[in-house]
């Protein structure tokens, strides 16, 4: 017990003694002063009213930093700080300026700071940021249902034909929504790295966004499979209908903050493609259910459990939404994404292994999945 | 779907089809999104709005640079910079001719060009722009320049020397540590400069090393205008009616991307729009306007409300441009110009460069004219 204790003891208080031995020897001093600090600012959320534009700032500098000025299409223009004095270390603070800004128009901002390091700021078209109010929620909520629970439901409208249908075509189906996923996955990364590029650099959220999705899917697995044995067909359902719960989540975030920042009109057009995008959806968390009866209560749970994150997506990316949390949550929707597709297809491969079905359907399964989705991705004007 | 990339096309073209949406969005936003707390609303610096003598909206309204300079720290003043000319030491050798020794030291020093952002200069006597050296015409001048730098410098003079004393890489280009002493005689008169001429030679200038180089005109050498040129010397009753400026338009890249992110007269941002340059109405103004700004081929001054009679390169005793308000200069250009706002209404008279982009980033100012 003691010996336990020492060697646990032992190496951590050495981790503290060399620690603080090279900050009291200070090696390092000869490089101080020779250089500037490292800076970096990252504008993560910004809000047009009627008369300012308002920022949210986050500072990555090696140290505290200050932000001496701000220029707006070119011009230094009055700017109140929020709390005011030097940015901390990954500390953010918020910014007001009383700026006439043109609506419809681009707007270049940059950031000086005290040492005349530049950090430049787009506004590519500007509208006024959406307040949250009744009306507005309902519309977005509105946007979501179609964009979310909608395709869904109709899409599992198809599964008395497919319980209908003979084994080959279950497997062709299931084959479909193994294409579907990997779309979803594909789609769901780089969207959530997307975003992660769009975070403060020193939170390192790229990186974040890759272990978090393994995480995800390690644990989810792990979950499943604590009884041992394959999942059974209702909860493999549930599976597939959480992990595209959370790509439309993602879904409903980049949609909400289009429509925020101004770079999409909410046109019918945009909300019907998706609606058509997200059908096969539908489809694919029923495949494993051929077999199975469940009932309409278990059904509906699965609609909204798919289609419902779209609804808080949404406002999430209209009203409040910081880069690097829209890109952790893509992350973990990716790692429950790839969690089904382990499982998909280790159905599959039992489905094919008692030689039943030849594996054609399959084949022509998964590549009729992805195509859907790509095709029916052309149909959103994105 | 990536949606965040949506074209501003895609905007303008489906703006129809999404209209009745939109029109619930924009009636939804007549609030602001959010407005600071009361207490909460402060400068960068912590200072509460309304609590400086500055914190006048009257000028450009929110255009402006937030906050002040330190001009004691900077270790020199605009306001200063703009009348203080530097004679030099007088004496007389042995042929009776006047000598004027300047004394000049080249070091690195950060300075505080616009509130808040510090731009590591380097300096001639720790100021931007250097000491304005100021003589009359046939004097024999002598300007002992030390270089306690980091880099090699020089001093080039625009005036008429040998070519031993031009200040350029091999004639006249010293080490930091050394000394070097330029010697020609002051002509011909004007408005001149110096600035340093080391490679490379756009980073040697930008970074501060330039200043004012005057010649007055000595009216015994110009009887046909002795009366102008009397009142051009520095010291005669006729000049002490004048009001004398100086002004030296010039920018700062302060990040080193080849584009300046402010510009000024006399270096610091807005300086004399914060705090207006006092005129008495009644007495006759000249300024010795010089550009140096890099990067921007050109650069300009513009008068309010009045027009100027302008010397191009001051070296005619006549006007080379008369009654304009708006001249341009290339960089090393410079000129006199002469004014006068007698009988005027009392009041702030904007002067800028007719380059809006200019005015924007700090090149903005204002003469108070005082009855």
């Amino acid at each position: 017990m003691t010996r336990r204790l020492f060697w646990t003891l032992g190496p951590a208080t050495l981790i503290v003694l060399v620690a603080w031995g090279f900050l009291w020897l200070d090696p390092l001093a000869a490089f101080r002063g020779m250089t500037p600090p490292a800076e970096d600012l990252t504008v993560e959320r910004t809000i047009l009213d009627e008369s300012s534009i308002h920022l949210q700032v986050r500072a990555g500098g090696s140290e505290a930093m200050t932000l001496a000025q701000i220029q707006v299409d070119g011009a230094y223009w009055r700017f109140f700080q929020d709390p005011a004095g030097p940015i901390g270390r990954l500390a953010s603070v918020r910014i007001d300026i009383p700026y006439p800004w043109v609506l419809g128009e681009s707007h270049h901002l940059t950031l000086l700071t005290g040492t005349g390091a530049a950090f430049e700021h787009t506004i590519d078209v500007a509208v006024p940021t959406p307040t949250p109010d009744a009306a507005l929620l309902q519309t977005y909520a509105l946007v979501g249902l179609f964009v979310g629970v909608v395709p869904v439901a109709l899409g599992m409208l198809f599964f008395p034909a497919l319980r209908a249908a003979g084994p080959a075509t279950t497997v062709f189906v299931l084959a479909l929504t193994l294409g579907l996923l990997a779309f979803l996955l594909v789609d769901t990364l780089s969207e959530a790295l997307e975003l992660a590029a769009k975070a403060a650099k020193p939170l390192a959220v790229p990186e974040l966004v890759w272990l978090v999705a393994l995480a995800t899917t390690g644990g989810l697995f792990a979950a499943g499979r604590r009884n041992g044995g394959a999942l059974e067909p209702m909860a493999l359902a549930g599976a597939i209908a959480l992990g595209i719960g959370l790509h439309n989540l993602g879904e409903g975030l980049a949609i909400g903050s289009a429509f925020a920042s101004g770079s999409a009109a909410l046109g019918s057009f945009l909300v019907i493609g998706f609606t058509l995008h997200n059908i096969t959806e539908g489809v694919g968390i029923v495949a494993p259910l051929t077999d199975s009866r469940p009932r309409l209560s278990a059904l509906a749970g699965l609609a909204a459990l798919a289609g419902l994150p779209a609804v808080a997506g949404l406002w999430a990316g209209a009203f409040a939404f910081a880069p690097h949390w829209g890109a952790l949550a893509l992350a973990v929707g990716a790692g429950a994404i790839l969690q089904v597709i382990v499982e998909v297809g280790l159905l599959i491969r039992r489905r094919l292994a008692d030689g039943s079905v030849q594996p054609m359907p399959a084949l022509a399964g998964g590549v009729t999945g992805v195509a859907l989705m790509y095709l029916t991705a052309l149909i959103v004007p994105a | 779907m990536n949606l965040l990339a949506i074209s501003r096309r895609f905007l303008l073209s489906r703006g129809l089809i999404g209209g009745s949406l939109l029109g619930t969005l924009a009636a939804s936003t007549s609030a602001p999104a959010s407005s600071p707390a009361p207490g909460s609303i402060c400068y960068a610096d912590g200072r509460a709005v309304g609590s400086q003598a500055h914190d006048n909206l009257h000028a450009h309204g929110n255009m402006t640079t937030v906050g002040t300079v330190d001009h004691v720290a900077n270790g020199f003043d605009p306001h200063a910079i703009l009348t203080d000319w530097d004679t030099g030491v007088l004496s007389t050798d042995a042929q009776g001719r006047t000598v004027r020794s300047f004394e000049v030291v080249a070091e690195d020093k950060e300075i505080e060009i616009a509130p808040g952002i510090r731009f590591p200069a380097w300096t001639y006597n720790g100021r931007v722009p250097g000491p304005t050296l100021r003589a009359t015409e046939g004097d024999l001048l002598r300007i002992t320049f030390r270089n306690n730098g980091s880099m090699p410098h020089t001093m080039h003079f625009h005036g008429i020397h040998g070519a031993s004393m031009d200040g350029v890489p091999g004639a006249g280009e010293i080490s930091p540590g050394e000394t070097f002493v330029y010697e020609f005689t002051a002509r011909p008169f004007g408005c001149h400069f110096y600035h340093c001429h080391s490679i490379p030679l756009k980073r040697h200038i930008h970074k501060g090393l330039y200043g004012a180089f005057i010649v007055d005109p000595d009216p015994a050498r110009h009887p046909e205008a002795a009366d102008v040129a009397r009142s051009r010397l520095l010291g005669t009753p006729e000049n002490a009616h004048w009001q004398e400026l100086l002004m030296v338009m010039n920018g700062f890249d302060t990040n080193f991307d080849d584009e300046n992110e402010v510009y000024a007269v006399n270096s610091i941002a807005h300086a004399y729009m914060h705090k207006p340059i006092v005129i008495e109405r009644d007495r006759p103004v000249r300024v010795y306007l010089i550009n140096v700004t890099e990067f921007d081929p050109i650069n300009s001054f513009h008068l309010h409300a009045n027009f100027f009679d302008y010397y191009d390169h001051g070296t005619t005793l006549q006007p080379t441009l008369r009654t304009v308000d708006t001249i341009m200069q290339c960089q090393a250009q410079r000129g006199i110009l002469e004014f006068s706002f007698a009988g005027f209404e009392p009041g702030r008279y904007m002067f800028h460069a007719h380059q809006t982009e200019f005015v924007e980033l700090g090149w903005m100012s204002f003469f108070e004219v005082r009855a």
